[in-house]
């Protein structure tokens, strides 16, 4: 018994090692993006346009004769800082929201949560091309359109954590010990229910570096000429009879980097969660 | 019963005005204005004069809640207005869009249902075998493909390198189903694998499946009889929310396979502000949200004698 508990223990631990290295990988592709690309990504030849792939351009190039390569090693950045950010947004204000609803109570509470009914039941997407399409293109607009829709999630999560902690015999002796509601909050809930949290917003960057992509693959969200898979993809797609590449090499980028980013988050819940951890040890 | 569905056909009203307010008062602070796009849409460039004149034309001068009290009375009395772009009434243009999108989500929930409850069952059954071991990894794929990117692969394979399909389809027909029905389908299935098999693999591990394997019952009755009927009711709650997220038109599948449905009208009157048709499509989603829910909690009821619902008993 004793020994079967530990082996899955060290299998998560050792997928977690290789997460952490992948991640840092994409991360540190994103932060030195400007010196790792081979051409400049925004440098237009004409006499270049839609070249396939080559040992000079490996991924081919596209209609302005921009290096396809150099482009997507660009988007890396944009995608990955964006969809980072995003879930920082939501994951913080989120929860703190959710936890404030969970420690007041309330009116404050009823009202945040049929707010957040509404918002759950709503198809996310739809809803943030419309927000998107309103307040115009752009990635900021599309980071702020995303996350007025995706905060519920982290809400409704907060909100149950808290409520399950409140009424532990700690946080009952912090109110006794004369701590003010904000200390309460930062020392002895928050680091109680940060783990689902984190789990969850883990989750979320894959999520949301794919409705990003999304978003700017309608227009919606980065405009030209940045680089940026989704808009990349947008503007590959009427060449996609004749050249492929201009559309499969942003297309596995983000396809690759969403596959990292998830498998992160699976190790990372299986990790943190020790009763999944015993379903798949049996 | 009755009085139970009335009460919540009711709260579609409180709903609707307020998802049409929140939604006039965007598009109105919303930076760009409608007649310029309009103008810049058609190709040309007009004095001020001319999009002042066609700003009164479409009153859109007048105070802000004058404007949104006199669309909600047109809608009131069953005018939703005429589109800025086509100059066709919104109602009837939008109507006409629907059958495509109904057509789309039916055949793709269905293919999602074929694909993912086998799957997710035999996963579920021979729990960390090879079997399942596959059937997680695709799933995994499937869950990390942004659907953009399935529609231009299907594309590239199917119409490009094995010219059985036209690329772009040309509108109804088996043909132009079929590619949107099956990016949508891996998605979707990619997800619904994974839930089913966690929810089979919870439910094989109650009491009650020892219980009966102790008592002698087959193994298939037990899976068919029990777990699956047990399972149904996660699933079917994801399947609504599907459900209800496709019936609002799938926008980049929609666009990308030039699939004429209500996602890619709403994508179209979005970038070209044309107000009465996205306010069209956000009551037609407020809708879709009220009967979706009020299904799911329906059939929660048939499924489940134990869940009451709120109004009665």
């Amino acid at each position: 018994m004793e020994q079967k508990r530990r082996r899955p223990l060290r299998g998560v631990t050792l997928r977690l090692a290789l997460c952490a290295l992948l991640t840092g990988l994409i991360l540190l592709v994103a932060v030195f993006a400007p010196l790792l690309t081979p051409y400049d990504p925004y440098a237009q030849d004409m006499s270049a346009a839609l070249q396939a792939p080559s040992a000079a351009h490996l991924l081919g190039t596209d209609t302005y004769g921009r290096d396809v390569l150099s482009r997507v090693i660009m988007g890396a950045r944009t995608s990955v800082f964006s969809s980072l950010a995003l879930v920082a947004i939501i994951c913080v204000g989120g929860s703190f929201l959710g936890v404030l609803c969970g420690w007041l109570g309330g009116k404050v509470d009823t009202v945040v949560m049929r707010l957040s009914d509404l918002f759950l039941a709503f198809p996310g997407m739809v809803f943030a091309i419309a927000v998107a399409g309103l307040i115009g293109g752009g990635m900021v607009n599309a980071v702020i359109a995303l996350a007025a829709i995706s905060w519920p999630k982290y809400t409704r999560l907060a909100r149950g954590q808290t409520l399950a902690v409140k009424s532990a015999p700690y946080i009952t002796a912090a109110v006794m010990a004369n701590n003010t509601p904000l200390q309460i909050i930062f020392r002895h809930i928050l680091p109680n229910i940060a783990g689902p949290l984190l789990v969850t917003a883990a989750l979320d960057i894959g999520t949301m570096m794919m409705e990003l992509a999304g978003l700017s693959f309608l227009n919606l969200g980065a405009q030209p000429p940045t680089a940026e898979w989704g808009s990349m993809m947008s503007k590959g797609r009427s060449m996609i009879q004749t050249s492929p590449w201009v559309v499969l090499g942003p297309g596995f980028a983000i396809f690759l980097t969403v596959l990292v980013f998830n498998f992160l988050g699976d190790t990372l819940r299986d990790y943190l969660d020790p009763k999944r951890r015993g379903v798949r040890s049996e | 019963m009755r009085r139970y569905i009335l009460h919540r056909l009711v709260q579609l009203i409180p709903i609707l005005l307020g998802i049409t307010l929140l939604t006039f008062a965007m598009m109105r602070l919303a930076s760009g204005d409608a007649v310029e796009a309009m103008y810049e849409n058609l190709g040309t460039s007009v004095s001020q004069d001319i999009i002042d004149a066609k700003r009164a034309e479409l009153g859109l001068d007048k105070p802000f809640f004058v404007q949104y009290f006199t669309w909600l009375w047109g809608v009131v009395r069953g005018d939703m207005g005429t589109s800025y772009i086509s100059g066709q009434r919104v109602f009837e243009t939008f109507v006409s869009k629907l059958p495509n999108t109904i057509l789309l989500t039916v055949s793709s929930i269905l293919l999602t249902v074929a694909v993912s409850i086998p799957l997710g069952v035999l996963s579920a059954v021979r729990h960390n075998r090879a079997a399942d071991y596959v059937i997680r990894f695709l799933s995994f794929i499937g869950n990390s493909l942004p659907n953009f990117f399935v529609s231009l692969l299907l594309l590239l394979v199917f119409a490009v390198k094995l010219e059985w399909l036209p690329v772009i389809s040309t509108g109804g027909g088996l043909t132009g189903l079929l590619l949107p029905t099956l990016t949508l389908t891996i998605a979707m299935a990619a997800k619904y694998t994974r839930q089913v098999r966690s929810t089979v693999l919870e439910e094989l591990g109650k009491e009650y499946v020892a219980g009966a394997r102790a008592r002698g019952v087959r193994e298939s009755v037990i899976l068919y009889a029990s777990v699956l009927k047990a399972s149904m009711l996660t699933i079917l709650t994801l399947l609504a929310l599907s459900i209800g997220s496709l019936l609002g038109g799938t926008a980049i599948v929609e666009s990308i396979f030039l699939f004429d449905g209500v996602g890619k009208l709403a994508v179209d009157a979005i970038t070209m502000r044309d107000y009465p048709m996205i306010q069209a499509y956000v009551m037609w989603m407020a809708i879709i949200y009220v009967l979706v829910n009020l299904c799911t909690d329906l059939l929660y009821r048939r499924l489940d004698p134990r869940v009451r619902l709120g109004e009665e008993g």
